[in-house]
């Protein structure tokens, strides 16, 4: 690289779409995968994921279960002409990626859930001055230093109040390994899309778990961003990142451009899978690793005859209201499933409004919830007891109490 | 009729915002003069923090980013890394530098990396109405030390360039002042050498400018220059602190290796190697 270029995506040498196997070989990828199925850790998946969606900065702090995104990086970037740096702390990592975003590059974060409140000033800022930029939280148990196991505890934080201000984050969440892998990559795309900071919410199952995994090719081209702060050679307007306002009617009247943003972004952005749900009378609503177990109890709740089904909500925000609302028509209740005291279920209830009964069960702290547990809600729920008590119920939080 | 006096190409046509006597629009002109005879606008992105210099992202005609308080150098860091052959500046108060920015003030120092901080003391929070900073001197009121600074509750004030020129990462560490001609041509002299230092790949490097802030000491322009010069100049002396060129080194990795060899200590990680274990947290 010669000084005065700026370090975008190196050289794309071979074309690919996200989640299109590479066939024509990424040279320089130090694990050469392209198109073949590899063995691989979820963090390790973002992390080789994100590098093929051009990031060429990565900045980090160590902090368990995340750690091997960072390790990762730290072997992968030096061989791709970019950037792995460990920062001071994660409000410093998260600043680094605003600098390296707002200057053009396709740069990155990654932390778990007390590293990602230490985050949240910068997030707020990205938002503020227009940046795009990727946040991977690999969920632990809270509050305070809480846990290092698996939790879904950070689901009102990223979705709800990631920082201070009027403004939302996209937030997108895999279940599997190969989705870490995806997602990371579309995260980087509807970052630079709609210039806004995408959060990747996983977990410690997910970040630990190996599962075979088909690579994302290398991203052929980058967008043009003519608003970076790398320097105008004389060649252009100045630009600059910023996100001061003083005079209260242009704040508002950016915080409305952003908020038209939004609105197109839920309109567009709503992902789901759904599971059996055409037919299903009690439908459950599970993100992330929890939508495997609550998969596997759907399973279990058909062989004896229960019509359930799933809605996983793939992105967070924006919460896929329309699938949720059309699923009203069929089914009689709704039961979440989370890793948390009971979060999405409060987004859940907000869609349903009172239409039908919404359920919630879930373990926190770090407890993982069975399918045994997860199959005795739905035949609670079957049973007809109502919803809305369930969360209240100590034995259908599986005897946390 | 042959100009004289002209304004440096480097700073927009925005007013300057600042009080009657601030060092801070001083400052900034030495900063446009240093870019303009240097002829690095093009590569140059500057960092402004969060202050009563805030708004010199309107000043300057190079690319600026806004940054959140105190992360100037964090925000600096993820631009030079991102486009290493800009020319990298922030431009920092105390507070923002000394008090809630010293761990990334610390660390990109101490990474070396290849920026230029401008660092204006003077001794207080301005843009909030003058209450105690990291600099504030022993006895001195402000806002929220009304009976002076009493050392035994709120500490002692930080001495950066003496702080930071014990770190390896340090190219240039400078302290200046802004209150007389001549002063002002030695802080120029400087601000453009660590331009320079730093298109040169030397290292880390600061200018710390001893500055006024009349309106929060509650002094005229005058009065201000008079104090500065009888308090807080003897507290933090003007002079060169880290100058690894002059010191006869080529940069400051150079320098940092002759300090190492200099050490009696020998290096605790030799013959170790670097995978962890760890019990997690
Ligand atoms: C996180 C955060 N904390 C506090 C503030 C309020 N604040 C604005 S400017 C400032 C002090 C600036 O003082 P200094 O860095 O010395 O700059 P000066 O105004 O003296 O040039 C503070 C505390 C803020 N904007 N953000
Ligand atoms: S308040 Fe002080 S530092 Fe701020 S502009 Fe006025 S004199 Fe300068
Ligand atoms: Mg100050």
């Amino acid at each position: 690289m010669t000084p005065d270029t700026p370090n975008t995506a190196g050289t794309p040498d071979t074309a690919g779409t996200p989640g299109t196997p590479n066939t024509a070989g990424a040279a320089g990828a130090a694990p050469d995968t392209a198109g073949e199925k590899v063995l691989m850790k979820g963090n390790e998946a973002i992390a080789e994921a994100a590098i093929r969606a051009g990031c060429r900065c990565f900045f980090g702090y160590p902090i368990t279960p995340q750690t091997e995104v960072a390790a990762y990086m730290s072997k992968r970037m030096p061989k791709e002409g970019g950037t792995y740096l460990q920062a001071e702390s994660e409000v410093a990592a998260i600043n680094m990626v605003y600098g390296a975003a707002s200057a053009g590059v396709r740069a990155m974060t990654s932390s778990s859930s007390p590293g990602v409140s230490l985050k949240s000033e910068g997030i707020s800022y990205m938002a503020g001055s227009d940046l795009p930029g990727v946040i991977v939280n690999i969920q632990r148990g809270g509050p305070g230093l809480g846990g290092i196991q698996p939790s879904q505890a950070d689901y009102w934080q990223a979705t709800k109040a990631i920082g201070h201000g009027d403004f939302h984050m996209i937030v997108l969440a895999p279940s599997t390994v190969q989705e870490m892998a995806d997602s990371v990559f579309d995260a980087f795309d509807l970052a630079d899309k709609y210039r806004t900071p995408v959060m990747v919410l996983a977990d410690g199952m997910l970040g630990q778990m190996m599962e075979p995994v088909v690579m994302p090719g290398r991203i052929a081209e980058l967008p043009d961003k003519p608003w970076a702060t790398n320097g105008h050679k004389g060649k252009r307007e100045r630009t600059v990142a910023n996100s001061l306002y003083l005079v209260p009617e242009e704040l508002e009247r950016r915080n409305v451009e952003r908020f038209d943003r939004y609105n197109a972004i839920r309109a567009t952005e709503q992902r789901v899978e759904q599971y059996l749900v055409e037919d299903a009378e009690i439908v459950l609503v599970a993100f992330g690793a929890c939508a495997r177990i609550a998969r596997s109890a759907v399973g279990k709740a058909r062989e004896k005859g229960i019509k359930a089904g799933l809605i996983r909500p793939v992105t967070l925000w924006p919460f896929p209201a329309d699938a949720i609302d059309a699923a009203v028509r069929s089914a009689t209740a709704f039961l979440t499933v989370e890793m948390n005291m009971g979060q999405m279920v409060e987004d859940v209830r907000l869609v349903v409004d009172g239409r039908r009964t919404v359920g919630f069960f879930g373990r926190t702290g770090g407890v993982i919830p069975t399918p045994a547990e997860v199959l005795d809600a739905i035949e609670r729920m079957d049973r007809g007891m109502s919803g809305d008590d369930c969360s209240a119920e100590p034995e259908h939080m599986g005897g946390a109490r | 009729m042959t100009t004289v006096f002209k304004r440096p190409a480097a700073l927009t046509d925005r007013q300057f915002s600042y009080c009657p006597g601030c060092s801070h629009g001083i400052v900034h002109r030495l900063i446009a003069e240093a870019i303009d005879e240097l002829g690095i606008e093009g590569k140059a992105v500057g960092i402004a923090p969060v202050g009563c210099s805030v708004f010199a992202y309107e000043f300057f005609s190079c690319d600026m980013v806004q940054a959140a308080h105190g992360r100037a150098p964090a925000v600096a860091t993820g631009i030079k890394r991102a486009v290493p052959g800009s020319i990298v500046f922030s431009y920092q108060g105390d507070g923002d530098l000394a008090s809630i920015g010293m761990a990334e003030t610390i660390h990109v120092a101490s990474r070396g990396e290849k920026i230029t901080v401008i660092f204006i003391n003077n001794a207080i929070y301005g843009m909030t109405g003058g209450q105690m900073a990291p600099t504030t001197l022993p006895g001195q009121v402000t806002q929220t030390s009304p009976l002076g600074r009493d050392v035994e509750i709120a500490g002692y004030p930080i001495r950066i360039c003496e702080l930071l020129s014990t770190l390896d990462g340090v190219a240039l560490a400078e302290r200046v002042s802004v209150d007389t001609p001549r002063n002002i041509r030695t802080a120029k002299k400087a601000v453009k050498k660590a331009f320079e230092y730093q298109a040169e790949g030397l290292g880390y490097t600061i200018v710390e400018v001893v500055s006024t802030c009349p309106t929060n000491w509650g002094l005229s322009p005058v009065e201000a220059l008079g104090w500065l010069n009888e308090n807080l100049l003897p507290y933090y002396p003007p002079g060169v602190y880290r100058d690894v060129k002059a010191e006869g080194f080529a940069n400051a990795a150079e320098a940092s290796a002759a300090r190492l060899a200099a050490s009696s200590v020998a290096d605790p990680t030799a013959g170790k190697d670097a995978e962890g274990g760890g019990c997690n947290g």
